[in-house]
């Protein structure tokens, strides 16, 4: 992807330095609850003569920090507010790319809900109140060492952060550091001291993988390095081109992305997977085939996959994921190894205790002994969201003082004695890592709207150090000259810092590893696609996010099989309570195709107590199941009760109407014939093609693009009455056993029906063949969305638009009109950047250059599924996107004309397998 | 003919009425208040229904199109549907007065003046709705071409323009008929009211009777211009509701975009007004005892339009079925049997019930001549209207091309308060029609008289 | 002649047709504005008094042509002179769309002049006429029949015409002042 402009590399004159600190000036004067950039010199990366115009956007290298990894992004600056978020093109995770929750992470800066005092137990307290409580301490740490001094944090890849503590540990040898995220893969560091006798992270090179066999490994979702997995992975087949290059064998035993992108795909339960990846393995003359009962189906799995593998040695990759035990993860190192796969080890990026699990549970024990009365929790949740055996709210309630630092006052916040306030990682200096070690200092963009503080900054207060200025710290940190400094800055990423893959010994297959037990019902806790950890559930915007692949809103649901569904009696949406050894909850079931029958999968991050306005109560609560033992069994019986599930699309099935063409022989599109004169448009001809051989179905467009046009959020209920707003949404088909994803914007047909029934003319073509949405000029009688057969028309049924919170208005893209009651809107092709690309190109008396003109959703697409860009320009990426014999038109028979095409999706099936 | 009496015009007009007689009965009804309690009552429960709908209007303009039950898919729900069904029962009306006076239709007399004045009340009811419907009601006058600071005009290519300048004329034009028919009744009651020394009613009807003093000169004229008002009259009934079936044609939705349309919906439109006529008429005989002036006659004739049209009806509903079948277009097809199996497939059978099944029963002249089941069977087929206008405006958005965007419509209570307060409003206005003004038309009954007169010799 | 200024003579009858012979006698006798009232159109009396309609179709006829043809106007003249837009590529002048409007505005404008041109020639509204200052007069709204023969005719003179009114045997017969 060429990028735009404003994204090149930027020369760091003092000029531009005393023009930020004007900006900064002028940001705290634009209000809205902002006070613009902090003092310290913050370097923007990007700069242009025009860069000083006010009213111009700025793009500021920095990284979104999730479950202590970094992502490269560029936050994108109007006058001093951040308002959009997009990929750093120049980081090697990224690249230009982002997840979801890297768009989303801008409306969570501006969170209302976000903690905005410090809390000594229910009374509102001050900053200096806490410094003396702890200052009190700091003499009897010096005595005893720190015993009864303890730091609880979540995953930490910071190496100012790990710093600090190795500092603090000098002085106080007893601290103890903890670490809890319950997302946390303990199995990855487990396997590897299994296979190599040290804990190491694997690194997979899809780029190097002709066959890849993934067990309930979601390389392209909620793997670490998912962007950088399906960008790899899809390359060679972007377009149809070379899709035989790769074949992906997916087992796994609840839909993930990375089955739904499967060439072939089974759903099989834990056990069965671990299983079948002996035999697989014993197949290839690693390790002992187990034996098992008669699966026919599998047995050809496990026959046909062996073969895949055998045959592409040196480009085989065997990839075990979380449920796998961390034996069954070692012998898929050795079985690659074996295979002289693409898989190389480094060091583990993360600074924190590598084993969670043990980690809390040992913190647990401390506080049940009364041996800890300091605890220090930074960033961490686990009076919500630690193993429910430890009943550690409760525990925490004990100790003499405790203190919570967080972007909100939440559960453990709430139990602890001491709230203090968090600084977005938008608003602090930091540092972090991303999964292969790519370091990024992490820049504020604004000072702390809530005046909160950095982790670094509560370390510095506990070392008393001199230095408590987050800058600084961070600085340190990285040696070398300011030169390379501002370059890390500008870049986003500091040289050289990936790690380097280790000549490891081989791997040693363990000891015949444990036959795993195999239980009728089976409990599979796992990250919701929008909320993660429960991290995320105060975001309405992803809240609002239909999850990829069951297009359920607002909510979590107990995902069974069909025939689990048949056998229990349970239908979407009716209650049913799921008892864990003793411990029950109540949960709505949704029942999905391609589920594990005796697979029950619990998503994580609901039910929160204490997250905000919009997180609250909404959905059940998993974690009141989860203890630390892994893939526990289960058992649901009726309540008789129901629950409203909203679920944004109702029908998968695609009625023979074929909207996704997969395998299409390539064919000449028919010309079709029209009463209508051709029109003509000389000047720009925008158009764009979207490559169903690239699309994951992530949805990061659908939230890219509403970040990007001011889109309201509306609400469960009204998503539940069809009222959602989403300007380009992600379809979903069954087909037989295979997911089909379709993004569908606005098709910007030549011979619109919408234009030609409204009676306004609020919906018209501009010169360069935009099907426009004249706001102000609509009345709202809602024909033309009916004369639409694509449906990508949004009406503003009630007043969506939130005009009464501050820091929300803040958050507005100043480029697009917020919509009011009454009037339709949709897709334009992100206008205003198109009129901002215009206004370069006529600044240098030139055309618009292809690739300068980036819509949101083509930008954020991770697998650059998205081509864009002015069809009258024969060299532009999109006219050799459309040029390509797959390329195809939705609903073509309606001969509506669209700008908007598609690729057929070709498939890589194994022929053994069909 | 229905009954044994030989004399011209007996059936529609019982003998022993003269000129006097006739007037006095006629004028008496609106001159001297023999308004019990049965119409008070009437009034105030009509009222209490206008105040309803009064209140759901006004929520609707605080909060927004959004209180109905409309989504994305189904942009459209019940205002269009209520649009439709109104316009449809405002054709009876014109249809009555113009066609059957132009083909000198004797039976057309004693009923045209009530059944023009249920079109201009349910004609006005149903322009009400596109209007409520709007996102933004408040500029509706967008659709009016007027000289603008924006500069722009409407979008003359949109349905919705051609229906709003149908919808005006077809207003404008009703009123004028109506008006000019009543002109020499105006007049009559101006001298009642006269004599009766009633100086206040004696100058209202006065002014609106603007002198009329029955010259043979300005009779001439009159009916002259009266003959030609139906003669336009005509053309326009069928296409008004030809463009309002067009709002859906011109569309391509699977279940809009079909060439039967037009016929079909004035077919319907007639069948609906009929129906409405029967409600109408029955009650009023019996309240004011006019049982010599609307007779048998008139009932059955109006069943037996009802059966005809109701064949109509049945057979745009089986053209539709078997064009969406012939064309062979995947989307029409299972657009036709989602309406027999979806899930709005009950009210479909209903609606097949209430208005091609039930109105058989007109077959039998038994029937045609039982006035209560009469009263009966015309509620039933103005429901089943009803539901037909609502299956088509909702089934066929509902599940159109794309299976992603597939929805439902649930009507909210707004919707129905709305559905029901308009029905309030109809009957509102039509107490305050019968209350003062002449429900027959007094004059065209005298010309029948003095027919009848003749014919005796 | 002299005395108070005169409308006419005033006669009433039982019946249509005593009125209809009332106007075929006055003709007869050179009375050539003679005024016949009744409750209701009476077929050929219109002739017998020689009433003339016949301005009122083309006045009809005009306005139809003027709705139509202005509103087709307008509609070609917003959409391809004053305000020419790509609407979903359609063509500017897109005839057929544009005769609905046409259509239905045509009629308007016919009916619209029918109706005025009907009040105008009857000279309505109005709401003063010296007939009404005769009481009995208001039974010609309900059941009677009247004949006039007014001052103003070239023929009349008081004497003769109320012998002729008289040889009629009216139910009444009254001079009616202006």
């Amino acid at each position: 992807m060429k990028t735009h402009p404003i994204f090149a590399i930027a020369q760091d004159e003092p000029a531009r330095r005393r023009f930020l600190k004007l900006m900064a000036a002028s940001a705290a004067l634009a209000g809205a609850g902002c006070s613009g950039p902090p003092a310290e010199t913050i370097v923007p990366y990007a700069t242009m003569p025009e860069q000083g115009v006010p009213g111009l956007p700025m793009f500021y290298a920095t990284a979104f920090v999730r479950n202590g990894l970094a992502h490269g992004v560029l936050v994108e600056s109007n006058m001093g507010r951040p308002t959009k978020v997009e990929g750093n093109p120049d980081h090697p995770v990224s690249a230009g790319a982002t997840d979801v929750f890297a768009q989303a992470s801008i409306l969570q800066l501006w969170d209302p809900d976000r903690s905005q005092a410090v809390f000594n137990g229910e009374e509102m307290a001050t900053w200096s109140a806490f410094d003396a409580a702890l200052q009190a301490r700091r003499p009897r740490f010096e005595r005893d060492g720190g015993a009864g001094l303890a730091i609880l944090t979540g995953t930490v890849t910071s190496p100012t952060l790990a710093a600090q503590v190795a500092t603090l540990r000098e002085r106080l040898p007893n601290l103890r550091w903890h670490a809890w995220n319950p997302l946390h893969d303990d199995g990855v560091a487990q396997a590897a001291q299994l296979a190599f006798g040290r804990p190491l992270d694997p690194l997979y090179r899809l780029d190097e993988a002709k066959v890849v066999l993934a067990l309930d490994a979601d390389l392209f979702g909620t793997m670490p390095g998912s962007l950088a997995h399906a960008r790899a992975f899809t390359a060679p087949r972007r377009l149809g081109a070379s899709v035989d290059a790769n074949r992906l064998y997916v087992l796994e035993p609840t839909p993930t992305l990375t089955g739904a992108y499967a060439d072939a795909r089974l759903a099989r339960a834990p056990h069965e997977i671990e299983v079948a990846l002996m035999r697989i393995a014993a197949r290839l003359g690693v390790g002992t085939d187990p034996g098992r009962a008669a699966d026919t189906m599998l047995d050809r799995w496990e026959a046909a996959v062996a073969k895949a593998l055998d045959g592409a040695r040196g480009h085989a990759l065997v990839v075990a994921g979380p449920t796998v035990s961390p034996a069954g993860r070692a012998l898929a190192y050795a079985l690659t190894a074996h295979l002289n796969g693409p898989l190389a080890f480094i060091e583990p990026v993360e600074r924190s205790p590598l084993d969670h699990g043990a980690s809390i549970a040992a913190l647990a024990d401390d506080l049940r002994a009364g041996r800890v009365d300091t605890l220090l929790i930074l960033d961490a949740n686990p009076a919500y969201d630690a193993p429910a055996d430890l009943d550690f709210a409760r525990l925490l309630q004990r100790v003499p003082l405790s203190a919570h630092l967080g972007l909100y006052r939440d559960e453990t916040a709430r139990a602890a004695g001491w709230h203090l306030p968090m600084a977005h990682c938008y608003e602090a200096w930091s540092d972090a890592r991303a999964h292969d070690g790519t370091a990024t200092v992490v820049q504020p963009l604004i000072a702390p709207l809530y005046g909160g503080r950095s982790a670094h900054e509560i370390l510095a207060l506990l070392a008393g150090a001199d230095t408590r200025n987050g800058h600084a710290l961070v600085r340190a940190t990285w040696k070398g000259d300011d030169a390379a400094w501002r370059d890390s800055l500008r870049r986003g990423i500091v040289a050289d810092s990936a790690a380097q893959a280790l000549a490891t010994p081989a791997a040693r297959p363990p000891a015949s590893p444990p036959v795993p037990a195999a239980p009728p019902l089976v409990a599979l806790f796992a990250p919701d696609p929008a909320v993660d950890g429960g991290a995320f559930a105060n975001n309405a915007w992803l809240q609002e996010l239909p999850r990829p692949l069951t297009s359920l809103t607002w909510d979590n649901a107990a995902l069974v099989g069909p025939a689990t569904a048949k056998r229990l009696g349970l239908v979407d949406g009716a209650v049913a309570r799921l008892r864990v050894d003793g411990r029950t909850v109540d949960a709505p079931v949704l029942v999905v195709a391609g589920q594990a029958e005796g697979v029950v999968t619990l998503p994580l991050g609901y039910g929160r107590r204490a997250a905000g306005g919009v997180g609250e109560g909404v959905g059940f609560d998993a974690y009141r199941l989860r203890t630390r033992t892994p893939l526990p069994s289960l058992t649901l019986e009726r309540t008789g009760r129901t629950h409203d599930l909203a679920v944004r699309q109702k029908e998968v099935d695609m009625h023979g109407r074929d909207p996704v063409h997969v395998r299409e022989l390539a064919r000449e599109r028919p010309q079709q014939a029209s009463l209508y004169p051709e029109q003509a448009y000389t000047d720009y001809k925008w158009g764009m093609a979207i490559d169903l051989n690239a699309c994951i179905g992530c949805a990061a467009c659908t939230l890219a693009c509403q970040a990007e046009n001011n889109i309201p959020v509306v609400g469960k209920e009204e998503v539940a009455r069809g009222r959602s707003m989403h300007w380009i949404r992600v379809d979903r088909y069954v087909a037989g056993p295979r997911t089909l994803f379709q993004p569908v914007p606005c098709m910007h047909c030549e011979h619109a029906p919408c234009e030609e029934v409204c009676p306004v003319g609020a919906t018209v073509h501009d010169s360069e063949g935009l099907n426009v949405q004249v706001y102000n000029r609509c009345i709202g009688t809602r024909f033309c969305s009916n004369n639409c057969p694509y449906k990508v028309r949004r009406f503003n049924f009630l007043q969506y638009a939130n005009q009464n919170v501050e820091s929300l208005k803040a958050l507005q893209n100043p480029e697009v009109t917020v919509r009011r009651r009454g009037v339709m809107e949709k897709c334009s092709y992100c206008l205003q950047r198109i009129t901002r690309a215009r206004i370069e190109a006529e600044k240098g008396d030139r055309r618009i250059r292809d690739g300068e003109m980036v819509t949101a959703c083509q930008a954020v697409c991770p697998t650059r599924a998205i081509h864009f860009g002015d069809l009258n320009d024969p060299s532009s990426d999109v006219v050799a996107a459309k040029a390509s014999p797959l390329d195809y038109h939705l609903l073509e028979e309606l001969n509506t004309r669209p700008r908007t095409s598609y690729t057929t999706r070709v498939l890589n099936p194994d022929p053994e397998l069909e | 003919m229905s009954t044994p009496d030989t004399r011209p015009n007996a059936d529609v007009l019982r003998p022993g009425w003269g000129y006097a007689s006739v007037t006095d009965k006629i004028a008496g009804i609106v001159l001297d208040d023999h308004f019990g309690w049965r119409w008070w009552t009437a009034f105030l429960v009509a009222s209490a229904g206008v105040c309803a709908l009064l209140a759901a209007v006004s929520w609707l303009l605080v909060k927004g199109v959004g209180i109905w039950g409309v989504d994305i898919p189904v942009a459209w729900g019940f205002a269009i549907g209520n649009f439709v069904w109104w316009i449809g029962i405002g054709h009876a009306g014109t249809f009555i007065s113009a066609v059957l006076l132009l083909l000198r239709q004797k039976w057309r007399t004693s009923i045209n003046r009530f059944a023009e004045a249920m079109t201009l009340f349910a004609a006005s009811i149903a322009g009400l709705f596109p209007v409520l419907h709007l996102g933004r009601p408040w500029f509706f006058y967008w659709l009016v071409p007027y000289p603008n600071v924006m500069n722009v005009w409407p979008q003359w290519r949109s349905p919705l323009v051609w229906d709003f300048f149908a919808i005006a004329t077809y207003l404008t034009v009703s009123l004028l008929f109506w008006y000019v028919g009543l002109i020499p009744d105006l007049a009559t009651l101006r001298d009642r009211a006269g004599l009766h020394g009633e100086r206040k009613r004696q100058i209202a009807y006065g002014l609106l009777a603007l002198g009329w003093r029955g010259e043979a000169r300005h009779w001439a004229r009159f009916e002259w211009a009266y003959l030609l008002l139906a003669g336009l009259a005509t053309p326009l009934v069928v296409s008004v509701h030809t463009i309002v079936s067009l709002d859906f044609a011109v569309g391509n939705t699977p279940g809009y975009h079909s060439t039967i349309f037009p016929p079909y919906f004035v077919a319907g439109a007639l069948f609906s007004g009929f129906a409405m006529v029967l409600t109408l008429a029955i009650p009023l005989r019996h309240a004011f005892g006019l049982h010599d002036f609307i007779t048998q006659k008139h009932l059955a004739n109006a069943a037996k339009v009802l059966l005809a049209t109701c064949w109509l009806v049945g057979y745009g509903y089986l053209a539709e079925i078997f064009t969406s079948f012939y064309s062979g277009d995947i989307y029409e097809r299972y657009m036709t049997v989602n309406r027999f199996t979806g899930p709005y497939g009950p009210v479909y059978w209903a609606m097949l019930a209430c208005n091609v099944l039930v109105p058989q029963l007109f077959w039998f002249r038994r029937v045609r001549h039982n006035v209560p089941l009469l009263f009966v069977l015309s509620l039933v087929i103005n429901c089943g209207m009803w539901m037909e206008r609502f299956l088509i405006v909702v089934t066929s958005l509902h599940r159109d091309f794309l299976p992603s965007a597939w929805g439902m419509f649930y009507p909210t209570r707004w919707d129905w308060i709305t559905l029901f307060g308009s029905i309030a409003l109809f009957v509102w206005l039509f107490l305050l029609f019968v209350r003062f003004l002449p429900l027959i038309s007094i004059a065209e009954m005298r010309e029948l008289i003095r027919e009848s007169v003749k014919g005796e010799g | 002649m002299s005395g108070p200024a005169l409308y006419g003579l005033l006669a009433e009858f039982p019946s249509a047709d005593a009125l209809c012979a009332a106007a075929r006698h006055a003709r007869a006798n050179g009375y050539r504005r003679v005024e016949a009232y009744a409750p209701f159109a009476i077929e050929g009396l219109d002739d017998i008094v020689g009433a003339d309609k016949g301005w009122i179709a083309p006045l009809t006829l005009l306005g139809g042509i003027l709705g139509g043809a202005g509103t087709y106007f307008l509609q070609w003249y917003a959409a391809v002179i004053d305000y020419p837009i790509n609407i979903g590529g359609r063509p500017l002048h897109s005839w057929p769309a544009f005769i609905p409007a046409t259509f239905e505005v045509t009629i308007l404008g016919a009916a619209v002049a029918a109706v005025l041109a009907m009040l105008v020639l009857n000279g309505l509204p109005q709401l003063y006429h010296p007939l009404f200052e005769v009481e009995e007069f208001e039974l010609a709204s309900r059941n009677r029949f009247f004949l006039c023969l007014p001052a103003r005719d070239p023929v009349f003179a008081p004497g003769p015409a109320r012998d002729l009114l008289e040889e009629l045997q009216p139910l009444l017969l009254r001079e009616v002042p202006a």
